[in-house]
């Protein structure tokens, strides 16, 4: 325990330093910004804002997108409040309180609610992250290939069994992600492989940021502007200090639902397919269902505010427990951030935390800092905000179109990609509009390569038996997990079906 | 085209990239099996995904045939026409973007995309207009190529050259 609490007060000393500073703000403020835009949320500014970190070393980095990961769980609350537009699908359930409330006039009351229990979740979070981080890094240390394997493998399939799409098609999305991180030279032969039409740029493979990018970046806007075609109505907010003093008072009326929210955001979050989103419908959920006036949520209930935003906050956070301690992501954003950390040449998993001390405490330490900083910007700058809210689609999607195809060749140095991400960027809306989720090809194109080396490293050491993962205890036990929640929704369905039919 | 038309359609998309896949893989002599005292092949991966794609698109076209998935009972338009208009004209407008970036360079194409856009699509004032189609290029030209000395494509050499002046402009000021 004292050695987490040096190792914690080196990070937040670290997180002092004036660049990680200034990236805690910078990635705050852009995060808020990014966040309370309709159609934007986290994933999406990170994979737009990737290739720019650059400029910086890894940690100050990581710090900068992170804190823009959890600017944007703040700002979603925003436009879900005052336009009743959810910023990002994170904030959809904000939505069902925050609006009726804006719409009755208790806008401020809706948009402090959402900061402060914002604030707790991120808070109650990053401590539990900091208690659990290290002993699961110490346990994954343990783990060979074949438990990485595994470990990739139950990450899949919770995609399937917990994803809550439809399965064939989420199969789908999964296996086309992972052959698109095939394409390019065998990692082991050096054959050449999936050279489409024999075009050399293939060669170089797919980058994941031409995928992530198209997806949220390009797909995303155009989806959100067959939905909103720019017809979009904000609510007059009165938001000044006094309303901030008065709003403050009021923080026991939802502190429960808040700490509640936040536990259950932060263990929902570190499983690989669930993430913010159902974190924060269940935490609404569950509020309704204990509350003693569940039948007042819907119509304005300060708790239905509070509750989800606390659970997505304190999600953020899970999320970025397994991709630290296990190399594995457990959100679309957190997936980004990995292969980011993979191109700043660090290998995510058990062994950060013994071989680069300083970037992952640095990281812990800024989130305690991130919080304070995400808190204190979010409610200065809620009238500002507010203002840059009314600015028209048409003037924000050309900007962002501009700032993928930037992005893109600025990090792969050729106009090849950003045709690519075009075409992705187009199919992946079309196949979204069938009910395909994407979330999971981006997950797989991240952890293709891992995946593979996994795989073969471990037939390779077995001379081709395939019996190696089930012959080791933790890669066993993760299979039968993976195979269990696959089968999960099949075997329910089929129950339920029998059930119908017996009745 | 209707929901239930596009399903379809996707499926068949999706199982014929799959067999492509399974085809690239064998066409080319990479090896999906076992190679003695070397390992997996190289196409033993991609192989037994694209197969798995395969039969994950048929397990949808089956299930598109049983009338199971949502979309397969939607009759409404796959994309309503004004969201052909707004989509289409944006996809085109990127389209030109990335077209014209290769002639005239990232920078000026930008800036006629942005015009494009916000003057004619989006009906915005001339002042409104103006200001983000010379402040983009420049926050950019100032982010990447001041600040992370990353080269944007600048087109044919007489738009390249127009350029370099500006780079020697930039040179005098900072140096």
């Amino acid at each position: 325990m004292d050695s987490i609490l040096s190792l914690l007060a080196a990070g937040l000393l670290q997180s002092f330093e004036p660049l990680n500073l200034a990236m805690i703000f910078l990635g705050c403020f852009a995060g808020l910004f990014i966040g309370a835009m309709p159609g934007l949320g986290s994933v999406n500014g990170v994979a737009i804002l990737l290739p720019v970190t650059f400029l910086v070393p890894p940690t100050a980095a990581i710090i900068f997108l992170a804190a823009l990961y959890y600017g944007a769980m703040y700002g979603g609350a925003v436009s879900s409040i005052t336009l009743g537009i959810p910023g990002a699908s994170t904030a959809v359930a904000t939505v069902f309180d925050g609006r009726p409330m804006a719409q009755s006039g208790r806008a401020d009351q809706a948009l402090m609610a959402a900061a402060i229990a914002s604030f707790i979740g991120g808070t109650i979070s990053v401590i539990l992250f900091t208690g659990f981080a290290p002993p699961l890094a110490a346990f994954a240390l343990k783990f060979g290939p074949q438990e990485e394997f595994a470990l990739m493998l139950l990450a899949f399939a919770t995609f399937i069994g917990l994803g809550g799409d439809d399965i064939p098609k989420t199969i789908f999305s999964i296996l086309i992600g992972l052959v698109m991180a095939a394409v390019g030279f065998d990692i082991i032969s050096g054959q050449p492989r999936l050279i489409f039409f024999d075009m050399v740029e293939f060669q170089r493979g797919i980058p994941f940021l031409v995928l992530a990018i198209g997806i949220y970046g390009i797909g995303e806007m155009i989806w959100t502007l067959e939905h909103t075609k720019g017809a979009i109505q904000m609510h007059k907010v009165d938001f000044g200090w006094k309303k901030i003093k008065e709003n403050l008072g009021r923080i026991k009326s939802y502190l429960p639902v808040s700490v509640m929210g936040s536990m259950l955001g932060f263990f929902v979050g570190t499983l690989p397919a669930a993430g913010a989103t159902p974190a924060s419908l269940m935490s609404y959920g569950l509020a309704k269902s204990f509350s003693k006036d569940g039948d007042s949520f819907g119509k304005g209930n300060v708790a239905g505010v509070a509750a989800p935003e606390a659970a997505n906050n304190a999600a953020s956070t899970g999320s970025m427990l397994p991709m630290l301690t296990l190399g594995i992501p457990g959100s679309p954003t957190t997936a980004i951030l990995l292969g980011g950390m993979i191109i700043w040449g660090l290998r995510p998993g058990p062994l950060l935390f013994a071989e680069s001390p300083d970037f992952v405490w640095g990281l812990i330490g800024s989130m305690y800092v991130a919080n304070f900083v995400t808190v204190l910007l979010n409610i200065a700058l809620i009238p500002v905000f507010i203002r840059v809210l009314a600015m028209p689609f048409s003037i924000l999607a050309p900007i962002i179109f501009i700032l993928c195809v930037v992005g893109v060749f600025a990090t792969t140095d050729r106009m090849f990609d950003t045709w690519l991400m075009l075409l992705l960027g187009c199919i992946g809306y079309l196949m979204r509009k069938l009910n395909y989720p994407v979330a999971p090809a981006v997950l797989a194109i991240v952890l293709g390569p891992l995946t593979e080396r996994a795989m073969r490293q471990s037939l390779i050491g077995s001379q081709g038996d395939p019996m190696t993962f089930l012959e080791r205890p933790i890669s066993l036990t993760c299979i039968l997990i993976a195979v269990a929640l696959v089968s999960y929704p099949l075997v329910s369905n089929m129950m339920r079906k029998r059930k119908a039919a017996s009745a | 085209m209707s929901v239930r038309m596009a399903e379809l359609m996707m499926g068949v998309c999706t199982l014929l990239i799959s067999l492509g896949l399974m085809w690239s893989v064998t066409s080319n002599d990479l090896t999906v099996g076992w190679i003695e005292g070397r390992g997996p092949g190289a196409g033993m991966w991609p192989f037994w995904l694209s197969v798995g794609m395969a039969l994950a698109s048929i397990w949808t076209l089956v299930r598109w045939m049983r009338g199971i998935t949502a979309e397969s009972r939607n009759n409404d338009p796959y994309i309503d026409p004004e969201t052909v208009f707004i989509v289409g004209i944006t996809v085109a407008a990127i389209f030109f973007l990335l077209v014209l970036t290769s002639v005239i360079g990232l920078y000026f194409s930008m800036m006629l995309f942005l015009l494009f856009y916000i003057k004619f699509i989006g009906k915005h004032k001339w002042p409104v207009t103006m200001t983000v189609v010379i402040a983009m290029p420049v926050a950019i030209y100032m982010l990447f190529e001041v600040a992370l000395n990353k080269y944007l494509p600048r087109g044919w050499p007489f738009f390249e050259n127009i350029f370099l002046h500006i780079d020697d402009f930039r040179y005098a000021i900072f140096s």
